[in-house]
Formats: structure tokens, sequence, C-alpha cells
């Protein structure tokens, strides 16, 4: 894939300390990629396995989601029936013929704003290595 | 009120594209933003203005849920951490359902953090055209209400829970004010002098001390630790357990004749800095509150070694307890007040500076107890060896304001190290150095301080120092015993030695010990530079993401006294106003189970962290308790029949979402 590939990224970020995060990177005026939009979720606990597929179906090349770091969580638990979920769904997604590597998930803390734009990068670099090879995407989406 | 409807294809949604000034507008293209906008399906109207959040701004939404039966608002601006609520409440005053605006940050998430026009104008499209369709998905919701317990829990006896604990008690509402050691007073209680205005720092503490004692509607909880904290805003549970001080306080009498009796003299206090002894049965200083002594167990003959009971056998009410034993109890509470205060950062590590290596440095604090009457040393300042200093420096900025440890400023060092200066100059005869980066006098008389110290005699040198060494043949004037201060003095582009034979580090302000227990437990996160972080740095400077909890002092960055006042003053009247009002909104984003396709699996009861879904046995069907649910949503992602879902955030609402970030504009 040629180094102009822009990868399509979707974001699902925990309300409380990822979202928060990638606030106090705008506010910490960094610069993150433009190639990842978020949705905002309450808890990353709340994120469905279909979510994921879904944005794959409708044409992501590569989905990151992130919660609060281990014991941080601000619904006690969710982030980890959350690190639970997406272990299987990359197994799954391996299966299908995804690369794992498409699914990136990070602990990040509502300080971590400069942390947050560097992942944000780097997994950005890594699906534009990997390149638009997405066998769920639905017809006419992935072009 | 309402006049919303939930069924796609009766949206008609609004759409607000805000300039933020150039905060937006100088990023994104927002004429085009909103003429894009105006042709997404559902769009009645879509306007861009330059601050949304004003009043004009606002008015113009109110007045077009009028004009055009708007059922559906989407304002495309800051974080909706920001101003969500504002525009909540402006819906609402309108009629509309406040839970069907919805907002698009394209400010924190898209014009700040990208460089190029094109690109943050087209993921501001994307942006806010995934909003609008999930906004025609949007259903009405009804907030909840909960009492609100008059009682409030503050954690931390410094000043600053000591002041918020005084206002709330006098507005007639009940506080438990735990402190972990066996006083309150904190750091304050070791301090000398307070800046500017010399105040005897014990003067003005301990009469505050007192009040919080013997006010009716204060509940002294020293010696305790908070273990656990559940629930939410006007209903905390908490646990506190009172740690086994092995004196029955109601017997004490303060008499005293434990502590000199005790055998053990050889514990190194803390309260002093580790510079003074005292004994394994101790109160923390003279003016303690409680004055209460406390059985040190790791330290205690009787409990280290199996006997001794001198103090049993001495104390006349018979107030010792040996098999006293740790307890743990429950409070209910409506609000909480976070007070843990700093500590200083480990000066440990400061041996470029020569602490540690030379006997005569010391830390800003260890300096305090030096100067102080009630000190190791009863307020004289002398070196280890008992002579009065000839030399000495005070060092800014260590540990502060250096990349190496931490980026922050502690804020209070200039002005205390200005403070010794004045001591030194008063008490000693001592040639007085300081050396600083830039003097930071910034409070209300301050820089009168400033100047009223340079004209005593202190030598300023501007350049932070370098390191601390033993004396070379490059320092031939040098005593052999002295310790040369290595700086750059920046307006003479010169670098100096400055042989001095003593030292007082100004080390930095760090997050109390323990921070990161008390972020866990409360779920209040931290800053980066480790302090509990406020809900916003300008306009909720008291408040917590976590409502119902509140920070005061230090805890929240480090701040001198006046500001820590001031702020505990806030943080109490910011929880008397969930408390004047005796109850409190819930947020209704909860849990729905859809009965018909639940299958009674319990997957949801076992994931729920707040045991807020339970099999109804009647029906075979799990419930939600609205009450209990605080909306994370794990067991709607959980549920194989995807029988449950989360109001605001259901999956429908969030495929739309998705649809819209990863449709056309890429």
């Amino acid at each position: 894939m040629s180094e102009n590939f822009q990868p399509r990224i979707v974001g699902f970020l925990c309300n409380w300390c990822s979202y928060a995060g990638a606030d106090l990177a705008g506010t910490s005026r960094l610069k993150v990629p433009a190639n990842l939009r978020v949705v905002r979720v309450p808890c990353s606990g709340r994120i469905n396995p279909l979510f994921i597929f879904k944005a794959l179906e409708e044409g992501a090349d590569g989905v990151m989601v992130s919660g609060c770091h281990p014991g941080d969580c601000h619904y006690i638990s969710g982030n980890r029936y959350a690190k639970r979920k997406l272990a299987v769904i990359r197994r799954l997604l391996d299966w299908v013929g995804v690369e794992p590597e498409r699914i990136h998930f990070t602990w990040l803390s509502a300080s971590e704003g400069a942390r947050y734009a560097v992942e944000v990068g780097e997994f950005v670099d890594k699906v534009r290595a990997l390149g638009r090879r997405n066998p769920m995407a639905r017809q006419g989406v992935a072009s | 009120m309402s006049k919303a409807i939930s069924k796609d294809g009766q949206a008609a949604v609004g759409v607000y594209v805000c300039h933020c000034g150039t905060n937006i507008a100088g990023t994104v293209d927002v004429e085009k933003l909103a003429k894009e906008m105006a042709g997404e399906a559902g769009v009645v109207i879509s306007r861009e203005y330059k601050f949304m959040c004003s009043d004009p701004g606002q008015e113009q939404i109110k007045k077009d849920i009028a004009e055009f039966g708007l059922n559906r608002v989407v304002v495309a601006a800051c974080s909706p951490r920001m101003h969500e609520p504002t525009f909540r409440r402006a819906c609402a005053q309108a009629g509309l359902n406040p839970f069907l605006m919805l907002m698009a940050n394209i400010r924190e998430q898209c014009s700040w953090v990208t460089k190029d026009r094109t690109e943050a104008t087209n993921k501001a499209l994307a942006i806010v055209r995934a909003t609008v369709r999930r906004a025609r998905w949007m259903r009405p919701l009804q907030p909840g209400r909960a009492k609100v317990k008059p009682s409030t829990l503050i954690i931390g006896g410094g000043i600053a829970g000591i002041q918020a604990a005084l206002d709330i008690a006098e507005a007639g509402y009940k506080v438990h004010l735990v402190e972990r050691n066996q006083s309150i007073g904190g750091h304050m209680a070791e301090l000398d002098k307070t800046f500017p205005t010399l105040d005897c720092s014990a003067c003005i503490l301990t009469p505050k001390m007192v009040q919080v004692a013997q006010h009716p509607n204060i509940e002294l909880l020293t010696y305790h630790e908070v273990e656990e904290v559940r629930g939410s805003v006007g209903q905390f549970k908490v646990k506190v357990r009172r740690k086994a001080t092995c004196v029955d306080n109601a017997k004490c009498t303060g008499c005293g004749v434990c502590i000199t009796k005790c055998p053990v003299k050889k514990v190194p206090s803390e309260f002093d800095e580790k510079m003074a002894f005292r004994p394994a049965i101790y109160t923390m200083f003279p003016q303690a509150v409680p004055n209460k002594p406390v059985i040190d167990r790791k330290h205690c003959n009787y409990f280290v070694r199996g006997k001794c009971g001198v103090c049993e056998k001495f104390c006349e009410p018979g107030a010792i307890v040996m098999n006293d034993r740790d307890s743990v109890r429950e409070l209910e509470v409506g609000t909480i007040i976070v007070a843990t205060g700093y500590d200083l950062v480990d000066p440990g590590q400061f041996k470029q500076w020569g602490y540690g290596r030379f006997p005569d440095v010391y830390t800003g604090l260890e300096f305090e107890r030096l100067c102080n009457a009630m000190g190791p040393t009863s307020g004289k300042i002398v070196k280890k060896d008992g002579q009065a200093p000839a030399a000495v420096g005070i060092l800014h900025c260590i540990g502060s304001r250096d990349e190496n440890y931490c980026k922050h400023c502690s804020r209070v060092c200039c002005m205390y190290s200005l403070k010794f200066a004045h001591l030194l100059r008063e008490k000693t005869t001592a040639r007085v150095y300081e050396f600083y980066i830039d003097m930071r006098a910034f409070g209300k008389g301050y820089e009168e301080f400033y100047h009223r110290v340079m004209h005593e005699g202190t030598r300023f040198v501007r350049g932070k120092a370098g390191q601390v060494l033993a004396p070379t043949e490059a320092d031939a004037d040098a005593p052999a015993d002295s310790m040369i201060v290595v700086a750059e003095e920046t307006t003479l582009g010169k670098l100096l030695r400055v042989p001095v034979d003593m030292i007082v580090l100004a080390t930095a302000m760090g997050p109390a010990q323990g921070a990161k227990q008390v972020s866990e437990m409360l779920r209040i996160p931290r800053s980066p530079d480790g302090f509990f972080a406020e809900k916003h740095p300008k306009l909720a400077p008291v408040e917590t993401p976590t409502d119902g909890v509140f920070l005061a002092g230090t805890c929240q960055g480090p701040k001198d006294i006046p500001d820590t006042v001031a702020q505990a003053s806030g943080s109490a009247a910011a929880a008397m106003r969930f408390m004047a009002r005796g109850e409190v909104e819930i947020d209704p984003s909860v849990a729905l189970v859809r009965p018909e396709m639940c299958t009674a699996c319990g997957m949801c009861v076992d994931v729920c962290a707040y045991q807020a879904i339970e099999i109804d046995p009647k029906r075979n069907k799990a419930v939600v308790n609205a009450t209990t649910c605080k909306g994370c949503g794990t067991c709607v992602a959980t549920c194989r029949a995807t029988a449950i879902e989360l109001q605001h955030f259901t999956d429908r609402q969030i495929y739309h979402e998705l649809a819209g970030l990863l449709g056309e504009a890429w």
C-alpha cells in the first residue's frame, strides 16, 4: 500500500478516562492523526463485540478500544470485561481472515493526553502498513 | 412537557455549529460544515454562530425549537464534558427533553488536534454527521430523584479539612472528619511562621483545631482510615477503620504521665521530620487534638518483646487497653470532601544537591522544625554540631519545574524561602543566599514581603543551583568542612562557587502517599502531576467528575494556606448545595430489560458490579433497579439475547453513529 493510504479508524473510548484523555490531548494542543474518529461510550464494558464487527463492516480499517486503567474503572470492573471480550474477538477475527492487529486495546487515563496522541499515531502507522484488506467490509464501502 | 418523538423519519433536527471564536473556525470550515449538514436527512435547520454557549447562541436554539418544531438538537462545539449541561438546560427551557440534545466534539477532538484545514473539516463533517444520525434515534428520558443525606465525610484533617468541616458544621449539617494520624492539624501544624505576615502557624491553627473537636456537629475520627466507599451522591456508604490506639480516650485525661514513663525513648518523631525522638506511647505534638496518646505497636516493648506495661501501671485512670483491636464501622453520608493534602517528594533522590551526603542539608519542612520553638532545637537555628551557621544557601526549585522530577511549580517555595531568609537574618548572623530561577511572589502582600527581605541583606543569585560539592583547590577561601554551591549567576553569565555551611532545599510538593488508593476508591482521576484532577480547571475547581465528591487544598495541587482555606470553603459550599436542596437528579441513562427477549440466564446479574440486577422469580425475567444502576452498560454488552439496552447509548443509536462516522467524507 502506498504511503498516502489513509486508514479509517474508529475509536471506542470510555467517557471517564480515555475520552477525557483524548480531550486533554486537545486542550494541550497536541496533534493527533485525523484518521481516528471517536465514539464515546459510558464505559469500555459497554462495548458490544458487534460494535467492532459493525465498524469493520462499515469499512473501518482498524478499531481502537480504550478504557480506564485496571483498578481505576469508574464502574468498578467494566474495563476488565471489555479486555476479556476483546481477546475472544481477536481470535474470531483471525479465523475470518481479518488481521487481529487491526484491533488495538489500551488502558488510558484522563491524564494521559500525550500518551493518547502517541498511541493513536503508532496504531495509524500500523494499520497503514497492513493496508486496506478487509474481507468483512460491506460491498461498496471499502474502496 | 416534551414534544419529542422517538420514531425515525419524524425527526426534526437542528444543527448548530460553533466557531468558538477561532478555536474551531480557525481550523475547520464552519460555513461548509453548516451548509453540508443542512442536506442531511431529518435536518430542518443548520446554522453556524461565533459562540453557541453565549446567551444569543442559546436563545437561537430556543427560538428555533419553537419556530421550526425541532425535536432533536445537535450542537457541534466543544467536548460534551464541557458544555453538555449548558445546552441540555437551554433545550429544557424551550420545552425539549434535554436528552434529545447531543453534542458533537469538534474542538478538543478535532480542531485542536488537527493542523491541516481540509483534514480537520473532513473529520468535523464525519463527527457531526454521525451525531446527527445518532440524534434521530434518541429518545426522551426522565431523570430520577434521590434523597441527599445531610452529612459530609471529610477525608483529611489538615487546614483544608478543618476549614471545610467548620463551614459545614456551622451551617447545621453533620460532618465526619477522618484523619489517619492521631491528631488533626496536618502539615500546617509543623510550620513555624507563615508568610508574608509572619503569624505563628500554631497560633492561628490550634484554635481552629479545638473548635473542630468541640463542635457538636463534627464527629472527629482521628487515627481512622477510610477503607471503602460505595453508593453515589446523596447516599454514600463509607467503611472507616478505627486503628487500635490501645488508649481509651473516654478515660484518658491527657496528663502525659505514660509518655514520660515509657522506657522506649528513641523512636524517630515523624512530626519532627525524624530530627528528634519520641517514646512508643506518644502524642504527635503538645497541642495535639485530641490530646490523647496512642501506642505505636511497632516500637512498644509490650508488643515487640511481650513484656513491659509501664504505661498501664502508671496510668491512674486506667485508660491503657493493651488488647485494643481495630474496628470497622459504616457511615452513611450525602457528600464527600477529599482533603488528603500533599507530601514532599522523596529528598533522598537529590544527592547532587547534597541531601544525605552532607549533614547540614535540610528539606523545607525539616528547616521549619529547626526554626520552630517546639522543634528539636527549641527554635535555635544550629547545625548538627550545635554551632550557628555562618553562611546558608537556600536552593529554590529542588524537584519542581524540573523535567527530571516534577514539571509543576510547587508555588509556595519562593515565599517560604524568603521567610527562611528573614528568620535566618533575625535569629543568626549568617550570610544568606537565595539561588532562584524566577521569584514568584504572586499573592497579596507577597511582592512587598520580597522587597522587605531584599532590603534585609539577603543575597539573591538568579540561577538554579546545579550541584553541591565538597571544597576543592578551586575554593581556596572556603573552610574545609564547608559545602560549595555551584550555580550560574545568569544576570552576569558567570559560574559561581559559593561556600556555605548549611543548605535548605526548597523541596517539591508531590501528591500525598496513598493518593493512588484514594483515587481508585473514590473513582476520581488524577492529573499528569499526580494530584487529583478537578472537574474543570477554571469553572469547576472544587468538583470532581464524580458527583458529590469535592476537592479541598493541596490534594488538588500545590497551594499556600490562603488558597487552601479559600478552596476548602468553596468545596464546603459546593457540598452544601446538594445537601440544602435535599435531593439530587439521577442520570436516567440506565439499563432496561426487554422482558420478552430475556431468557433469565443470569449473565447480567453476574457482571453487574452494583448488584443492580435480579432475576424476578415470579416472572423468571431479569429486572434492573434503576436507582442502583449506574449505567455502565456492561450487562448490555454481555447479554446474549440482546434483551437489555442502555438508554441513551442503545445499540441502534451507536450503529447509526458508526455509519455516519464511516460515511462519505473520509
